[in-house]
């Protein structure tokens, strides 16, 4: 029985009541939203790209805490990143909460590790992941809203 | 039907949840080391052993293909899929077991009517009349009518308790409204609809209605013949039956006059390459081989709420939520969603602070099971300004012990949130 307190850790709490990076930027180079169809969760990500480095990201919009931690604990850890290091972030953050056997990749997540409690709530995989899936979608600019489904 | 023993109506006067619960072997687990509570009956309700075992039967005796058959078993099966039939025939009341289409479930009886009886006979400027409570299975099908035919989708709207406003809807309703399709009982707020009301109303206006029964068949007692509605669609997992088989009732001389829904076997009379005649009603609607262990399944679970009477069942769910009505209200930052003052089965809520999916998991924790989410009805969401709602959900196996729970896990989930 995985412990709830794995799931909602306190970094977490203080994300969901205190957003980081929440807002709109008003020249944005990237841009997207991100929509969870399964729950209602809705986020607009933009980004700041200068010379392939994330200069600038911010969020807005409405979803439970762990979508709402995610998206503030990944744009803390993205602003100043370049954009091949991000997206390989993502690739090691999605494995390691969706599949077992990557305790080693995740102590190369730092703060995102608060985040791996979910791997023991499948339903909640999704909540994790809306805001990474939405800075693919504003990466490679189609214009389509991200979705987890 | 299913040979097992069924509790007798005299003992059910008072009523007595601990010996129902007996009749339910699911409902005797631990969930996270809890005993489970399970209050997501508004998505699928528990099956109790009774329909366990009709099924069992079928597939341990009786299984074979039926109709046409000369053989022991396809006649045996074939006996107890038309038996069932007849059950649901007698719970609607309706008049003629050929009224009586086995089909997948509510959201295929609708669109087996939006697009046999609706879409050859829609023109453009037609209207299609629903409300602002419909689930997404009560509004798709009429948009792609729509769509088809350029027939035009009204919507009446609700109130803030949630209960249909009467007046626009008799306002939206005029010479144009050829059918008019509306939720008996909200799946998202509980409302009960004033349907005969409706029903009336749209008749004379020469439209046709179709009543969508999914939510209301486990709570309410339904009598086609008195409310004289002209298609009633329930599925039958919502009523302790499997999943994967409904009924469409609809009046003999609607479908008479409609095309088949599909083609294919047991819906024909006789096939040659120069022309097909059709099979009588209801067989005309039910193409291929059915679901028989599914009708079966109904047929049994019919059984075994009208041995205890829906009448009783519902007086008992309506203390449960009135119960709980009460109970949530003693929660600060709880708002209820839905507060028709008719309503069944349903506490849908929001809590200051906390998204309906961290409720859910919470209380999952706690060993109660919930449903989060927009429940398939999205404009209800966009009408109450929320994203989504937490709904706790009755069945008659559900105890004051099991609200308590409830309750106990929402302040945990305070607690948990600090709010």
């Amino acid at each position: 029985m995985s412990d709830l307190r794995d799931l909602y850790q306190e970094v977490i709490f203080d994300h969901n009541r205190h957003p980081r990076n929440f807002g709109k930027i008003a020249n944005a180079d990237r841009h997207a939203d991100g929509h969870n169809p399964l729950c209602g969760d809705k986020l607009s990500l933009y980004l700041k790209i200068d010379n392939d480095v994330i200069t600038d990201i911010r969020f807005e919009g409405s979803g439970c805490a762990i979508s709402t931690a995610s998206a503030s604990l990944m744009t803390e850890r993205l602003k100043g990143m370049k954009v091949a290091d991000a997206e390989a972030l993502f690739q090691k953050f999605h494995a390691v909460i969706t599949q077992d056997g990557h305790d080693a990749d995740s102590s190369q997540l730092g703060k995102l590790s608060v985040l791996t409690g979910v791997r023991g709530y499948p339903a909640r995989v999704k909540c994790a992941t809306l805001a990474w899936h939405t800075l693919e979608a504003a990466l490679h600019g189609k214009g389509e809203t991200a979705s987890t489904e | 039907m299913s040979g097992v023993q069924q509790p007798k109506k005299e003992t059910m006067n008072a009523f007595d949840a601990e010996s129902i619960r007996r009749d339910f072997p699911i409902l005797h687990q631990e969930v996270h080391g809890r005993p489970l509570v399970y209050l997501d009956n508004a998505a699928t309700s528990q099956k109790p052993r009774q329909v366990i075992a009709a099924l069992d039967h079928y597939y341990s005796v009786d299984n074979a293909n039926i109709h046409r058959g000369v053989h022991t078993l396809s006649e045996r099966a074939t006996a107890a899929y038309e038996g069932a039939r007849d059950e649901v025939k007698q719970f609607l009341n309706a008049v003629d077991r050929r009224e009586i289409v086995f089909v997948r479930g509510a959201t295929e009886a609708i669109n087996l009517v939006a697009q046999s009886y609706a879409r050859p006979r829609l023109k453009p400027g037609d209207e299609i009349l629903i409300t602002e409570m419909e689930h997404h299975s009560n509004i798709v099908p009429w948009q792609m009518v729509c769509e088809q035919t350029g027939a035009v989708l009204k919507v009446a709207s609700i109130d803030e308790a949630g209960e249909l406003r009467l007046d626009e809807f008799y306002r939206l309703l005029n010479a144009r409204t050829k059918l008019v399709a509306v939720v008996h009982v909200s799946n998202a707020l509980g409302t009960i609809n004033p349907v005969r009301e409706i029903i009336q109303a749209a008749h004379a206006q020469g439209a046709v209605i179709l009543l969508d029964g999914a939510q209301a068949v486990p709570h309410v007692a339904v009598d086609v013949q008195a409310l004289d509605c002209d298609f009633y669609v329930f599925s039958g997992h919502k009523l302790y039956a499997p999943t994967g088989i409904g009924a469409l009732y609809g009046k003999a001389a609607l479908l008479e006059a409609m095309p088949p829904y599909q083609g294919g076997g047991d819906m024909i009379r006789s096939v040659t390459f120069a022309k097909t005649e059709y099979n009588v009603l209801p067989y005309k609607f039910e193409a291929g081989t059915p679901h028989i262990a599914g009708g079966i399944g109904l047929g049994a679970a019919i059984d075994y709420v009208s041995n205890i009477g829906l009448n009783v069942i519902a007086a008992w769910e309506d203390e449960l939520l009135r119960y709980a009505t009460a109970r949530a209200h003693e929660i600060p930052g709880l708002r209820l969603i839905g507060t028709a003052r008719r309503k069944a089965g349903i506490l849908s809520f929001v809590l200051d602070g906390v998204h309906p999916h961290d409720i859910g998991t919470i209380l999952d924790h706690e060993g109660v099971a919930i449903r989060t989410g927009h429940h398939c009805a999205m404009p209800v969401m966009d009408h109450f300004a929320v994203p989504a709602t937490a709904r706790a959900s009755f069945a008659l196996y559900n105890t004051r012990g099991d609200v308590d729970r409830l309750i106990a896990a929402i302040v945990r989930v305070k607690e948990v949130f600090r709010v």
